[in-house]
């Protein structure tokens, strides 16, 4: 059964940005839009390991501090190379002004 | 001759990459001089205005001298005129190239590519292994058997450093490779870094660039001249020598095998023609240890992190002759590398691999 983990607090991350959240050894990026919605994928990069958290987000956008590969960090979708593996993505809400994610 | 004065293997496919991957070089953590995210992402921030002006100024200054050029043909004018075209041809297209690969010169995508399609045959790199090639050259950066753009082994080969002035060595290579590619055959060192999944695309492009050399060919048949030559691919070749320095300049004579961009990268201060040739490249620190700042806001990020980095070079002259002259050691002395003090504000250079630090009970393990 997967869990919801709190991970930060929704002010934490200005619109359009990202931070890191690591958990349980694992780590992750969540994102807030300029519409302030928020999104979570995996932390580290399909291509190397690198930190997504360091990248730039640019409408639905990630991309990554490397070598500008680019994500859909809506759908995990990987835009352009060389990241050319899609990202895992994971269920987030926010309640009572703290971010949520589901993981398993 | 001592164990440490042995020469190196710098392919890709030699016993090189696994000594680094041993040592912890390989897709390593780099140091980084800390600048504040929120300052970082005012770095970051693309724009599609600059590259556009920048663009047009350069198709404009091509255009003009090449009517110039055109006209001066079977006179003793047309050699400085071909020069100008040779160079306004190759020395922005290296750079248009680079920095489009980024995908970082303009804010929208598609302006990346079609520049940097156009720009990746100016100067005869197949468009999709050189993408690779870069991406790379990034991750290990002249780490030895890591990185396939190391442009001199140690000790230097003086008959390649001649001849590439007048890129006779990388150009031949690229069509060569273009010609494989097109038949669709991957040599076993490009394999170390392009995926299979981009084979394909790159065939593709190998085989439209054949279809135009066929058609420069026919062109100076049907003309009876070398004229369309001169205008399409022999400037990758006459034009080079600028191209040749600025990328001498980038990293030679400094570290190999290390993890730090201050050590293994120099930044030059340029004359503004010649930073408008190679948009901004001469900040080359700033730029591998932050690759994702486009190259008009290179400036500022030198800035930013200037009391943490070496004094940079003061001019192209200054910084070539110091690459000479560090070459020349390099031929006794393999060893031979330039030491660059920091300023008292920086941070000391990283070498290697970050420490482990000891994990708490239940803690990852982290690095310092
Ligand atoms: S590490 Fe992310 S694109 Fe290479």
């Amino acid at each position: 059964m997967a869990d919801w983990v709190a991970a930060c607090a929704a002010d934490d991350i200005e619109e359009e940005d990202v931070i890191r959240f690591d958990h349980e050894g694992r780590s992750f990026a969540i994102y807030r839009s300029e519409d302030s919605d928020y999104y979570a994928t995996d932390g580290f990069c399909t291509h190397e390991r690198v930190h997504l958290a360091d990248g730039l987000v640019m409408g639905a956008v990630i991309e990554c501090p490397k070598h500008n590969g680019r994500f859909d960090y809506t759908s995990g979708k990987a835009k352009k190379t060389p990241a050319c593996v899609d990202l895992r993505t994971y269920p987030v809400k926010v309640e009572a002004g703290t971010v949520y994610i589901q993981v398993d | 001759m001592s164990a440490s004065q042995e020469k190196r293997d710098y392919s890709l496919t030699g016993p090189e990459g696994g000594k680094a991957r041993e040592r912890g070089l390989v897709a390593a953590e780099w140091y980084a001089s800390p600048i504040p995210r929120k300052r970082m992402k005012e770095l970051m921030k693309r724009k599609d205005g600059p590259a556009i002006r920048d663009t047009i100024l350069w198709i404009v200054l091509l255009a003009g001298a090449g009517v110039l050029a055109y006209f001066s043909w079977g006179t003793l004018w047309a050699v400085p005129a071909f020069l100008v075209y040779g160079i306004l041809y190759t020395s922005p297209g290296d750079s248009r190239w680079h920095e489009c690969g980024h995908g970082t010169a303009f804010k929208t995508p598609w302006m990346n590519e079609v520049v940097y399609q156009f720009a990746s045959f100016l100067v005869l790199r197949p468009a999709t292994p050189w993408r690779w090639s870069h991406a790379r050259h990034h991750t290990d950066t002249y780490v030895v058997g890591r990185d396939p753009e190391i442009h001199q082994p140690r000790p230097p080969v003086w008959r390649v450093i001649i001849i590439q002035f007048a890129h006779l060595v990388g150009g031949p290579k690229d069509i060569k490779r273009m010609f494989m590619h097109a038949f669709g055959v991957v040599g076993k060192e490009e394999r170390d870094f392009i995926p299979e999944s981009e084979f394909r695309k790159s065939f593709r492009e190998s085989r439209v660039y054949l279809l135009i050399f066929a058609c420069v060919i026919a062109a100076c048949f049907y003309t009876g001249s070398i004229l369309p030559a001169m205008f399409v691919v022999l400037p990758s070749f006459y034009g080079a020598g600028l191209m040749v320095i600025f990328g001498m300049i980038q990293h030679l004579g400094l570290h190999e095998d290390v993890l730090d961009h201050r050590l293994n990268s120099r930044t030059v201060y340029m004359n503004p023609v010649f930073r408008f040739l190679y948009w901004n490249m001469n900040y080359h620190i700033e730029h591998h240890m932050f690759p994702m700042v486009p190259y008009h806001a290179l400036p500022a990020l030198h800035e930013e992190i200037k009391a943490d980095c070496p004094r940079p070079n003061r001019s192209t002259w200054e910084a070539f002759r110091e690459v000479i002259h560090a070459l020349l050691k390099q031929r006794k002395d393999r060893n031979y590398t330039i030491q660059r003090e920091l300023p008292p504000t920086a941070q000391p250079y990283q070498y290697g691999p970050k420490p482990i630090i000891a994990e708490a009970p239940g803690e990852q393990p982290t690095t310092s």
